[in-house]
């Protein structure tokens, strides 16, 4: 009985400094965007003579307007558009055709479909950062510079979606295709009727992924947006530096960093499980 | 794998796929042959035109000090990437494995440092640390550290480091997490039942069921550094001082964009395509081996 | 009046043929069985009347018209599938209706029809539910509604009751011939569970290896067999098989002479059932009883046959004990319970 008491009471012990570890973790770990919150709410002559405060000033809505409608160079507000329709354009672009190669793979045979599917096998292998000098040619080419087309196309070339759809489609019963024909379906009803619905949670998570991956987007918006009315927010921080000895406008770049997160960790945070769901899957 | 054949005819299967294979073979396979062939000439400094040099560029490459140098920060630059992010998440993971109850919360707190863009997150860490109103560069200069990642390679290497692994230790943690939360708990009764401590547990019966999560985080952790860092290096230190944080993907940028040496960095290009496959090839092997668990 | 009919069907995959001609007519209304071990190509075989399989040579002709290559919808059939393949986000009355509106039928036309299959399937209560909301039994139904609201030509059904316990399919196999007879729509029916073919089919098909052995009733089948293999799988427990021959116009095993039959001198494989067994205190067959198995109604002698050492399986009306009965025992067999087979292709010989 003694002994029991003892097991019980250690466990506790032990879970209470579990908790202790797990809580310095997360306040180690969040400490960076606690500081970019503080500094985004306090003036700038509070940050150049450090150490800067580390709890929140009450120049908030001060710095966050400065922010959004004016900015530096661009507002940010108008970042924040160019970054949505971004991100909401590789997401959905890559989703629409993944399904689509995806279907086409799983429910016909054609000529060319092994070829096909290794090419896009091969395309797995390759970040934008690889081929970015040709690809810039290419874009710029087209006169796609400068344009939402150019800040999207070159980044839905990708295949994991369509592995990942392929997947899926693979798992759902070869009868259900059969009772859709016996029904009387054509297959881009059977597509639409049957596998899209079906597909509803996949589609969901794979968005949310897709979504981060467009919205973090660093270089490739940085090669092609010469014009500041393109810019994304992402890339368009690195801009807000003065270059050479001015000193930076460090609560505007603060509240913007923040600005540039909200977005991905709403997503993250209100998906938790699709978005959790998602990376498992596509890294599969 | 195969599907019983479901429907027939080719028409409407080709244009099903004929989005992706125009947007791949436009703004993929067409500019990765480009870049192969670029490799192969030495442009004449005003563009006008180039002069086939086989594989010179490699060779010259391959001889060039700086070139190997960036091999050299490429790979000290992954492995402690790689180390900075798994150690920190396997750990924490660890934690919330025990904390069965409150995981969830712990979850949805550890997850936000991954939708932070690594160029963001460069930002925030250049900040904790700038040389004028950084808050810890200010407290280490306190306790009588200069710190100064703009003049020191050490400094300006691990800056850009934790930078680089900061978002990544919420992906790794997932996925340590559930490594960890599929590991039958039958097993480490069975530990507990055969007198192992907890920590003993751990590195006998836990970590052995884990390896092929860690092993598979290593190569993807890897392939991470190797190119979506890109933003945390060009925020904090642009590559410098002297190149001492200019990694393999930094320098394709930089001799293509900002040097404009289009044949060294397409043949730049061509070495890294190969790297990357081997890379890739290595991470199928071990997944198809997974799957024949 | 022949409804389906099918004329030298084949069917290969590649170079291997799987189905190697079958030849069949069936008249409206009628329920046909086609059972046969797993592997036997009756499902391929309903696939290729679904228009699921195209059909390598040979004809198939519903209502007069040769439908080879006609879609599945056109050929105004409905199947229901082993795992009921109901579409899993749409409702009981979604699942009954597509293909109603896919036909284009106005939503008070399908709703009138989905209403009176439910009806008359009990389903009325579950239309808003999703598949996954459902029993197995309630499951196998919205199946049969979703086959019976469109008043098809020709019913097929693959399998329909083996994902369901066994009590269940006792009932389903009474609901589904209630019904098909209630309707009069002409079915064809694939299982591999023999009980299920003797009880629901007016005739049946048993397939081997590709090839119809036998078609006819399930009464034909189970008294006059074509071949060893039908003979051995229709009926339960199996029959029982052994090596004899006819010498001298008398069937003989061993040295025991069974029955006087007049033949040519031949080896034959003899086939009793075990319920044709007749315990005669001067029977011709002596077995030597090892094990009872009393299964109510009736009970199984496990044992062997006196002086030759083959398993033989003897079924006897009532419950009897090891230990209450003679453990060797003689049966006599009536003339017309003996089956005879060529020893060496197992066709019937008398």
């Amino acid at each position: 009985m003694a002994e029991a008491q003892g097991m019980v009471q250690k466990t506790g012990a032990h879970l209470w400094i579990t908790h202790v570890l797990m809580i310095t973790g997360v306040l180690v770990i969040f400490f960076p965007i606690w500081l970019a919150f503080v500094a985004s709410t306090v003036t700038q002559p509070e940050i150049v003579s450090p150490p800067m405060p580390i709890l929140p000033g009450d120049h908030f809505w001060e710095n966050y307007k400065a922010a959004l409608f004016s900015g530096v160079n661009v507002p940010v507000a108008t970042m924040l558009i160019n970054s949505l329709l971004m991100a909401i354009g590789i997401a959905i672009g890559k989703i629409i055709i993944s399904l689509l190669s995806a279907f086409a793979i799983v429910y016909f045979r054609f000529p060319g479909r092994t070829f096909f599917f290794w090419l896009i096998f091969i395309t797995l292998m390759l970040p934008v950062e690889v081929r970015i000098v040709p690809t810039y040619e290419v874009v710029a080419s087209f006169g796609l510079l400068n344009s939402y087309s150019g800040l999207i196309l070159p980044l839905i070339a990708s295949a994991t979606a369509t592995f990942l759809f392929r997947q899926f489609f693979m798992t759902i019963p070869d009868e259900l295709a059969e009772a859709a024909r016996v029904d009387g379906a054509k297959p881009m009803r059977f597509f639409v009727d049957i596998v899209l619905p079906m597909s509803r949670t996949n589609i969901a998570a794979l968005f949310v992924i897709l979504f981060i991956y467009g919205w973090n987007q660093y270089l490739w918006p940085l090669l092609i947006t010469t014009d500041p009315e393109m810019n994304t927010i992402v890339m368009g921080i690195k801009q807000m530096f003065p270059s050479g000895d001015d000193v930076a406008e460090w609560p505007v770049i603060m509240a913007t960093s923040i600005l540039a997160m909200i977005p991905p960790v709403i997503v993250v945070i209100s998906m938790q499980k699709l978005f959790v769901r998602g990376l498992m899957d596509s890294e599969k | 794998m195969e599907k019983r054949v479901i429907f027939r005819g080719w028409l409407l299967p080709i244009c099903l796929v004929a989005p992706q294979l125009i947007i791949s073979v436009v703004f993929f396979f067409y500019p990765a042959a480009q870049a192969v062939w670029q490799s192969l000439f030495i442009p004449d400094p005003f563009g006008l035109s180039a002069q086939y040099v086989g594989l010179g560029n490699f060779e010259y490459l391959l001889s060039d000090k700086y070139y190997r140098a960036s091999f050299v920060t490429t790979a000290v630059f992954s492995i402690l990437v790689t180390l900075c992010s798994m150690v920190p998440a396997l750990f924490l993971a660890v934690c919330a494995d025990r904390l069965i109850k409150s995981s969830g919360i712990y979850r949805t707190l550890l997850i936000w440092p991954y939708a932070v863009a690594p160029a963001v997150a460069g930002v925030l860490w250049m900040f904790m640390f700038n040389t004028r109103v950084g808050i810890i560069s200010w407290y280490l200069g306190q306790l009588g550290y200069d710190w100064n990642h703009v003049l020191n390679d050490g400094e300006a290497m691990g800056l850009v480091v934790v930078a680089s692994a900061w978002g990544r230790i919420s992906y790794n943690f997932l996925f340590f997490f559930a490594a960890l939360q599929s590991v039958p708990k039958s097993v480490i009764e069975a530990g507990a039942i055969d007198g192992a401590r907890f920590w003993r547990r751990f590195f006998d019966i836990v970590l052995p069921l884990i390896t092929p999560t860690a092993f598979f985080l290593m190569v993807v952790n890897v392939v991470y550094s190797f190119f979506e860092t890109f933003g945390v290096i060009h925020t904090i230190t642009s590559g410098g001082p002297q190149q001492a944080t200019t990694i393999l993907v930094y320098k394709v940028f930089s001799d293509g964009f900002v040097g404009q040496d289009l044949g060294s960095s397409s043949a730049q290009s061509v070495i890294l395509l190969v790297l990357v496959g081997a890379l890739t090839i290595i991470q199928f092997k071990y997944v198809e081996k997974r799957v024949h668990y | 009046m022949t409804y389906v009919s099918l004329n030298s069907v084949k069917k290969s995959f590649g170079p291997t043929e799987v189905i190697h001609g079958v030849t069949m007519d069936i008249k409206e209304g009628e329920f046909i069985v086609i059972v046969g071990p797993s592997g036997c190509g009756k499902s391929t075989l309903l696939r290729m009347v679904a228009g699921l399989e195209t059909i390598s040579s040979g004809e198939i002709e519903i209502a007069g018209v040769v439908v080879n290559d006609k879609e599945p919808m056109d050929r105004n059939i409905a199947m229901v599938f082993q795992n009921y393949a109901l579409y899993p986000h749409m409702t009981v009355y979604q699942n009954m209706g597509y293909g109603l509106k896919l036909a284009g039928d106005s939503k008070a036309e399908i709703d009138q029809k989905v209403q009176d299959a439910a009806e008359l399937l009990q389903l009325s209560e579950l239309l808003n539910r999703k598949p996954r909301q459902l029993s197995g039994g309630q499951r196998q139904r919205v199946a049969m509604g979703r086959a019976i609201v469109r008043k098809p030509s020709v019913f097929l059904f693959d399998e329909p009751l083996s994902n369901l316990d066994a009590k269940l399919r006792v009932q389903m196999r009474l609901e589904i011939r209630d019904l098909q007879r209630k309707l009069g729509i002409t079915s064809l029916y694939v299982t591999h569970d023999q009980v299920e073919a003797m009880t629901m089919a007016d005739r049946m098909i048993v397939m081997n290896g590709g090839r119809a052995e036998q078609i006819g009733t399930p009464l034909d089948v189970y008294r006059k067999p074509s071949s060893l293999f039908a003979a051995q799988f229709i009926g339960s427990p199996a029959m029982n098989i052994f090596d004899a021959r006819i010498e001298n116009n008398t069937l003989q095993m061993g040295e025991t002479i069974i029955a006087a039959i007049e033949m040519p001198d031949q080896a034959v494989k003899l086939g009793i059932r075990p319920e044709h067994f007749v315990p005669s205190p001067t029977g011709a067959i002596k077995i030597s009883i090892k094990a009872t198995e009393p299964l109510g109604a009736n009970t199984l002698l496990h044992g062997k046959l006196s002086g030759m050492g083959q398993n033989i399986t003897v079924s006897m009306q009532g419950v009897h004990e090891l230990s209450e009965i003679n453990p060797t025992m003689a049966f006599d067999v009536e003339r017309e319970n003996i089956h005879l087979f060529d020893a060496s292709n197992g066709k019937r010989l008398s």
